[in-house]
């Protein structure tokens, strides 16, 4: 296999009224499991049910309710460990984080604090520039996800609906090794299709199902490459964590605010307060969350109801012999086996589905020819009607029929766009089509050179003209391939119309 | 470790219990008996000893990912002071 490498990408400076500024930021990123049922409880976890529906009595809290934990979000776990690259711990335990809140009826949430079920891992975050940053996972962790509380519904009260009580979340915790808003954002891009490919997370962000906390710290250059060498937080400024994104652009936004704000603040010889933060999209702000402040006692304790979750080896072998391909193999085999571009390669694996189409379409013929009709026509095309690859009408195999049409000479690349545009919006078999509707090539040269004695006998004035000025022969091209309704092979024409001109 | 009255008004507070202020002193030294007990246990040297966790030699009980609960808002809710439209209806909380 191709190994990729990379060069490190600069960190983005901030030219503050003093001086530079380096930014160091850590996240940790909320994925919904892709289970059935909640982590501890048989209830589901579909989205969009009727309020207060999709509750069992542990997520409600409710007295001498006890949790069994769903074995599905275990191995779900496990397995996107594997896919970071990560040490899994065959035993980890739960832990009680206690805070009163309306959406969380048992007034703790189950999380691992102290054990989490998996450890270090890595991810490798490609800037789309030639430069990728490996980004070092700290730990995931199982946990509950809270209620969601709707306050638009009534002027006085907020309403509680307790359907995503208790549904199972990995909290992917990244050591603070993201150097500027734009790589933040690639970071939990690239975290969504690991997790996307290995479907323990479908990476809907609108609804929710991926989010992020985002630590900013600011610090002088050089500062940074010091904590790098002794692991020493010391050497970093104080952070602040903004809570609850779940928009790529809204964390650009909200780390390049946070970063000028505390470096207003260290500039006019303030210093920052550790503190949790919400970012305001309308305002383009950020601002502090101080009753969270209050709360952050969490008094978080062994959770008495949960043995520790041992796990065997053997299982873990067992989901890890069952992996996809993830992102960066099918990446690097791509340009290897297809001679692909990184950019072609990257925008073809963007989604597991895509890179799926994409080689079915490559067994009819050439890779490269392949991904310039899956990237440029069918991904346009699609576009265009904002669909994604799932609901195209053109088939791999209609789509592979087409560039063997091109291949064998039968279509021009003109004339295939046509065909595209009819098997696009009508279906067909390619073949047929171009059969029946008279689209083949004419590579007849007979017939060519009868079209071309027929354009120069109607145009004798033009035929001086490009025996002056030999680049007029482009026109007398055109004519020819307008008189064949672009049927004609054009280097045929090329050569035929130079050869009658000159002769 | 001594706990004062600011310190038990504190962790009244954490657990959302309404304490009075004339309580708290005898409150603080009562958790104060509590944590001198368990002082004593500092005594026993557990040095190389594994924390129980259990008292029976048992796994963690697992269920499969299978949905076998819910559909009953009529119950979860039964309870509820105030619900409305489905919706538990509490005093309004926005950050």
């Amino acid at each position: 296999m191709l190994d990729l490498t990379y060069d490190t990408p600069k960190p983005k400076v901030i030219a503050g009224a003093k001086h530079d500024w380096e930014l160091v930021i850590g996240m940790e990123v909320h994925a919904q499991v892709s289970s059935k049922a909640k982590l501890f409880s048989g209830a589901s976890t579909q989205f969009g049910a009727e309020p207060n529906s999709n509750v069992a009595f542990v997520d409600a809290g409710m007295p001498g309710m006890l949790p069994v934990i769903n074995e599905g979000c275990v191995a779900l776990a496990v397995k996107t460990g594997l896919g970071l690259k990560a040490q899994i711990n065959l035993r980890s335990a739960f832990d009680r984080k206690n805070y009163f809140y309306p959406d969380l009826p048992q007034g703790y949430q189950i999380s691992q604090l102290y054990h989490p079920i998996v450890g270090e891992g890595e991810v490798l975050v490609e800037m789309g520039d030639g430069t990728a940053r490996m980004v070092r996972i700290e730990r995931i962790h199982l946990e509950q996800d809270a209620g969601k509380s709707i306050h638009d519904m009534d002027p006085a009260m907020s309403f509680v609906d307790l359907n995503r009580t208790g549904v199972a979340l990995m909290e992917i915790v990244s050591r603070p090794d993201i150097r500027g808003p734009e790589e933040a954002a690639a970071y939990i891009a690239k975290l969504r299709q690991i997790l996307r490919y290995l479907g323990t997370c479908d990476g809907n962000m609108q609804n929710g199902n991926l989010r992020a906390d985002v630590n900013v710290s600011v610090c002088r250059p050089g500062q940074y490459e010091k904590y790098q060498e002794t692991q020493d937080f010391s050497h970093l400024g104080t952070r602040c964590e903004i809570k609850n994104m779940n928009s790529m652009r809204f964390i650009q936004q909200a780390i390049e605010y946070e970063a000028r704000r505390q470096i207003t603040i260290l500039e006019s010889g303030g210093s920052i307060d550790q503190e949790t933060r919400l970012y305001d999209p309308d305002k383009g702000e950020t601002r502090s969350m101080r009753s969270k402040e209050e709360a952050h006692d969490y008094r978080y304790f062994p959770d008495p109801d949960l043995l520790p979750l041992e796990i065997e080896q053997a299982w873990v072998d067992e989901i890890a012999s069952d992996m996809p391909e993830l992102p960066d193999e099918k990446k690097a085999r791509f340009i290897s086996d297809f001679s692909l571009s990184d950019y072609d390669a990257s925008v073809l694996t963007a989604e597991a589905e895509n890179a799926a189409y994409f080689e079915e379409v490559a067994t009819h013929g050439d890779g490269k020819l392949a991904a310039n009709w899956v990237i440029n026509e069918l991904f346009g095309r699609l576009k265009k009607e904002d669909h994604d690859i799932t609901e195209t009408p053109v088939s791999p195999a209609q789509l592979g029929a087409i560039i063997e049409l091109i291949a064998k000479g039968d279509i021009s690349g003109k004339i295939a766009k046509d065909l595209f545009e009819i098997v696009y919006t009508e279906g067909g078999d390619p073949a047929q089509i171009v059969e029946e509707r008279g689209m083949k090539q004419v590579t007849d040269t007979s017939a060519i050179e009868a079209a071309v004695d027929q354009v120069i006998a109607d145009n004798p004035a033009q035929v001086e003209k490009a025996k002056e000025n030999p680049k007029l022969a482009g026109w007398f091209v055109g004519q020819v391939m307008k008189a064949t309704g672009g049927k004609a092979n054009p280097k045929a024409v090329n050569e035929i119309v130079a050869k009658k001109l000159n002769g | 470790m001594s706990i004062d009255t600011e310190t038990a008004r504190r962790v009244a507070k954490l657990a959302r219990i309404q304490v009075e202020d004339d309580a708290l002193p005898a409150l603080a030294q009562e958790f104060n008996t509590i944590l001198g007990f368990i002082e004593q246990l500092n005594e026993v040297d557990v040095e190389g000893v594994e924390p129980m966790t259990s008292v029976t030699p048992m796994r963690l009980k697992r269920r499969e990912d299978v949905v076998t609960d819910g559909d009953q808002p009529d119950k979860v809710l039964a309870n509820a002071p105030d619900a409305r439209e489905g919706f538990f209806a509490v005093p309004k909380v926005v950050e």
